[in-house]
């Protein structure tokens, strides 16, 4: 690959990539500008999407460093009350939608989706570029009221507080959150239609692999979620704006109707934000223990089922809100049900490993710690369906660990994770083995530290969004603060040497992992078009070793890439 | 400093969340456990290299296994499922001759009340072993009440009423939260239970400055706000009669039937024309925005105090 003549250099990159056969590869096919903010294609509106995810995790990031240091000592130091309020504010509007919801969809997903099924892009690239430039203005919008003097509900908007209470930018915000729905919306529709239609000759839908499941269960709930999100905000902007009373209890309107709406997408959002790395640690798992992925059509029911069921527990948000005793119970069974398929895709990648050649790559470790991140963040959701055990912990600490366990423990770990696994793709460049190592392990101690203090307070009874508190607590909360020290230093470690491997890294081979995916039979980066010929497909994913041998020693290549040249 | 790890349990629910968490702590540590040892198991024995063997999976691990954990999971599931449920269950059972208190939320305080009409301020005195009830209802957002040493915790909405039922079983000085976002002071809006001994709540309740009991306040709220002219007899309009209505179920207009209870006076008096009672035109204005929260308070419990026959 390297013995190809340069065409010329291009900004950031010492040297130009090419693609094999002398087709440039998709960052150096075009030059300036307006080749990369007009651009349709699907893998640089992913490298767009990396780019604006990476300034809003900052943003979102430097919320969460304000709370942790106000929470330090149990007294106000840093910030007034609001001051507090309008942080934390930020941190989960940011987190939530601008960085989690698009996180793996809108990087991986447009970037791997057509690579996986063998397609040359999505098929709606202009649908696509849009959606990056909606995403845009919403973040504009949102940054605006962050800076014209924040936000002060929390993240969830609860009425009647944001529409008649609030005296912040609270409908510059929910415009905001409007707008980058159908950001989302438009991805959904995009990769639902791609995978129904742009699939490669023999590409059946059981021999997809199960990142491409994920993402299309994903867009499913994206598709079917979010419109409800969009109504119930554009409620919140009638009251607040025009005086149209739908929640205010005075003219007899229902604040709890608010929080049925919001709910109603909301706990769908959490498994927007967790199937995609689902599909992420399938991808991961079954390479560095080159096996075949235990109970494959398990694994895709798994996925459906909670894309389903995720839609009939938003109920269990709201047991001390004043809803019936009886629906109270009815959402707490459903919960209790949707554990289920959650268990069985653990057990599934734990099984994955029995019989295995097993190394530790740096994707491996996030993956493993993503396992065992993810179990324990399920078990504690098993105490939030009980009942009673909820009404003692929810709006505390304990809740606040539960989801961060799930989505930061879970999600961004499988982010990293696949941010290693498929660097070589994007990029061309191999990272630094063992700085990367040594993230993945930082990220799951530094994680663990910061978030299981986190769980005890909780239980003890220390309330969410609070600037100051007891002194009783005050020991967790210096064990979490300095938790986030470490983890704040396994975030920013990945993005200092996958820096510097853009210019100092080895070349990538083609297939550096000897994985099986159809995007890995292209070169590392891929050329515009993706494939030098169009694949087809005659045989499942993760096809490691034969059937009915289990991998070998001394030959990792025993594996089979899923396409083959047509 | 001494480290705790469990906190205080005080009151009759706390003992029945315990026993669930409890209970739930071993199940989830026995998953945890099982899902660390294989995975660290398989890691090492399965490392690349390693000697152990490899090849076909065994027959067992195949299709029944995985049946197996999904059974499993879901029975599980909804054994714990069942016993929370139940608890539920159990928990909203009324008992009767409950201490009854009423709770007013406003940004950034609470304010309680006995049945005498003694007042606190972020503050809740109770006696041990007597079971309370509390009417709670916030005059502006939505508010939490939370007692972790009770391990209850209700929200308090404005417009509408909602309770909690404990029993305290401990004397002593707990700490009150509110635990539902509401603004600016929200972490400073807090106070304290304290629960003593009967005698001991009776000697602190004498000892109290004796407002008028709530009931009175609301005989002269009832007079004054021109209630008494139609429902008293004593004007030109046709009214039902409130005396010993409490408790019983009225017909309605619409043939529903509806249990007399705080909620339906609450609705009679701010949405008049919602329910009306059978036989009587619907001609009662509504109150919405006259009454504020603690006068209607006051407005149920003089009408519950009424005995039946005259009023």
């Amino acid at each position: 690959m390297s013995d190809i003549a340069a065409e010329g250099p291009i900004p950031g990159d010492a040297q130009p990539h090419q693609g094999l056969r002398g087709a440039p590869s998709y960052l150096t096919a075009e030059h300036g500008l307006a080749a990369w903010f007009l651009t349709t294609d699907h893998k640089r509106i992913a490298l767009l999407y990396a780019a604006a995810l990476t300034v809003f995790f900052f943003i979102g990031g430097a919320g969460a460093v304000a709370i942790r240091m106000e929470l330090f000592t149990p007294q106000a130091d840093l910030l007034s009350a609001d001051g507090y309020n309008r942080m934390f504010t930020l941190h989960g509007t940011v987190m939530v939608w601008f960085f989690l919801v698009p996180s793996i969809p809108n990087t991986f997903g447009n970037f791997l989706l057509p690579l996986m099924i063998g397609a040359r892009d999505l098929a709606f690239p202009r649908l696509n570029l849009f959606s990056w430039y909606l995403f845009i203005g919403a973040g504009a919008l949102l940054v605006y009221a962050l800076v014209a003097g924040g936000v002060d509900t929390g993240w969830t908007f609860y009425t009647p507080f944001s529409t008649a209470y609030s005296q912040s930018y609270v409908m510059a915000a929910a415009l905001a959150v409007v707008l980058v729905g159908f950001s989302s919306i438009a991805t959904g529709v995009n990769f639902i239609a791609t995978v129904h239609m742009l699939r490669a000759p023999g590409m059946t839908w059981f021999r997809l692999p199960l990142l491409v499941w994920a993402l299309y269960g994903t867009s499913l709930v994206i598709v079917l979620a979010t419109p409800v999100l969009t109504l119930v905000l554009l409620l919140i902007v009638a009251e607040r704006a025009f005086g149209l009373p739908i929640f205010d209890p005075a003219y007899g309107g229902d604040p709890l109707l608010f929080q049925h709406l919001f709910w109603f997408y909301s706990h769908p959002a959490v498994y927007i934000m967790i199937l995609p790395s689902f599909g992420v640690v399938s991808e991961l798992v079954t390479c560095f223990s080159r096996r075949q992925v235990f109970g494959y059509t398990f694994m895709v029911y798994a996925i459906l089922w909670i894309a389903v069921v995720g839609f009939l527990v938003w109920g269990h948000h709201m047991f001390v809100s004043g809803q019936s005793l009886y629906a109270n119970i009815v959402f707490s069974f459903l919960s209790f049900i949707i554990a289920v398929p959650s268990a069985i895709k653990v057990f599934n990648w734990t099984f994955t490993l029995y019989r295995g050649q097993i190394t530790f790559d740096a994707p491996m470790l996030y993956a493993l710690g993503f396992i065992g991140l993810f179990t324990l963040g399920g078990l504690t959701g098993l105490f939030l369906a009980s009942v009673p055990i909820d009404v003692h912990v929810t709006d505390t600490y304990f809740v606040v660990a539960h989801f961060h366990f799930i989505m930061v423990g879970g999600a961004v770990s499988a982010f990293y994770g696949g941010l290693h696994f498929w660097w070589p793709k994007i990029t061309g460049r191999m990272y630094p083995d063992v700085w990367a190592r040594f993230a993945a392990v930082l990220m799951f101690f530094g994680f663990c530290f910061t978030f299981f203090p986190q769980f005890i307070m909780g239980f003890l009874g220390m309330p969410r969004r609070y600037q100051v508190y007891p002194p009783e607590f005050q020991i967790w909360h210096v064990l979490s603060s300095s938790g986030a020290v470490l983890l704040a230093c396994a975030y920013l470690l990945p993005m200092g040497y996958l820096a510097w491997s853009l210019i100092w890294g080895d070349r990538a081979e083609e297939d550096p992992w000897k994985a099986t995916g159809l995007e890995w039979r292209t070169s590392s980066p891929p050329p515009r078009d993706n494939f030098r010929t169009m694949p087809a497909v005659d045989t499942g994913p993760y096809f490691y070793h034969p059937d009915k041998e289990g991998p070998r020693h001394d030959e990792p290549e025993a594996h089979q890439n899923q396409g083959r040249e047509t | 400093m001494d480290i705790q790890l469990w906190p205080v349990a005080a009151s009759d629910v706390a003992a029945r969340v315990d026993a669930i968490v409890l209970t739930l702590l071993l199940i989830t540590g026995a998953i945890m456990a099982l899902v660390l040892v294989l995975l660290l198991t398989f890691a090492i024995r399965y490392r690349r290299g390693s000697p152990a063997r490899r090849g076909e999976l065994p027959e067992l691990v195949k299709k029944e296994v995985e049946i197996g954990w999904t059974a499993a999971t879901l029975f599980l599931a909804l054994f714990i499922f069942a016993w929370a449920a139940a608890t539920t269950l159990g928990d909203a059972r009324p008992v009767g001759d409950a201490l009854e208190i009423h709770v007013a939320a406003k940004q950034w305080m609470w304010q309680t009340q006995h049945p005498n009409g003694a007042r606190e301020i972020d503050a809740l005195h109770l006696p041990r072993g007597t079971p309370a009830r509390l009417l709670m209802t916030s005059q502006d957002v939505i508010h939490s009440f939370f007692v972790p040493a009770f391990r209850i915790k209700q929200d308090v909405l404005p417009g509408r009423l909602t309770e909690l039922r404990f029993t305290p079983t401990q004397t002593g000085e707990f700490p009150l939260y509110c635990t539902e976002y509401c603004g600016t002071l929200h972490a400073r809006m807090g106070g304290t239970v304290t629960v003593m001994e009967p005698e001991d709540y009776g000697r602190w309740l004498s000892a109290q400055p004796q407002g008028d009991d709530i009931g009175h306040e609301g005989a002269a709220l009832f007079v004054s706000l021109g209630c008494s002219g139609c429902h008293a007899g004593r004007g030109p309009v046709r009214a039902p009669g409130l005396a010993g209505i409490w408790g019983r179920d009225v017909q309605l207009a619409d043939g529903r039937v509806r249990h007399v209870d705080e909620s339906y006076l609450r609705d009679s008096i701010l949405q008049p024309r919602r329910d009306v009672v059978a036989g009587y035109e619907p001609q009662m204005p509504s109150f919405s925005g006259i009454v504020g929260e603690e006068e209607l308070l006051r407005l149920v419990a003089y009408i519950r105090s009424l005995p039946g026959g005259q009023p």
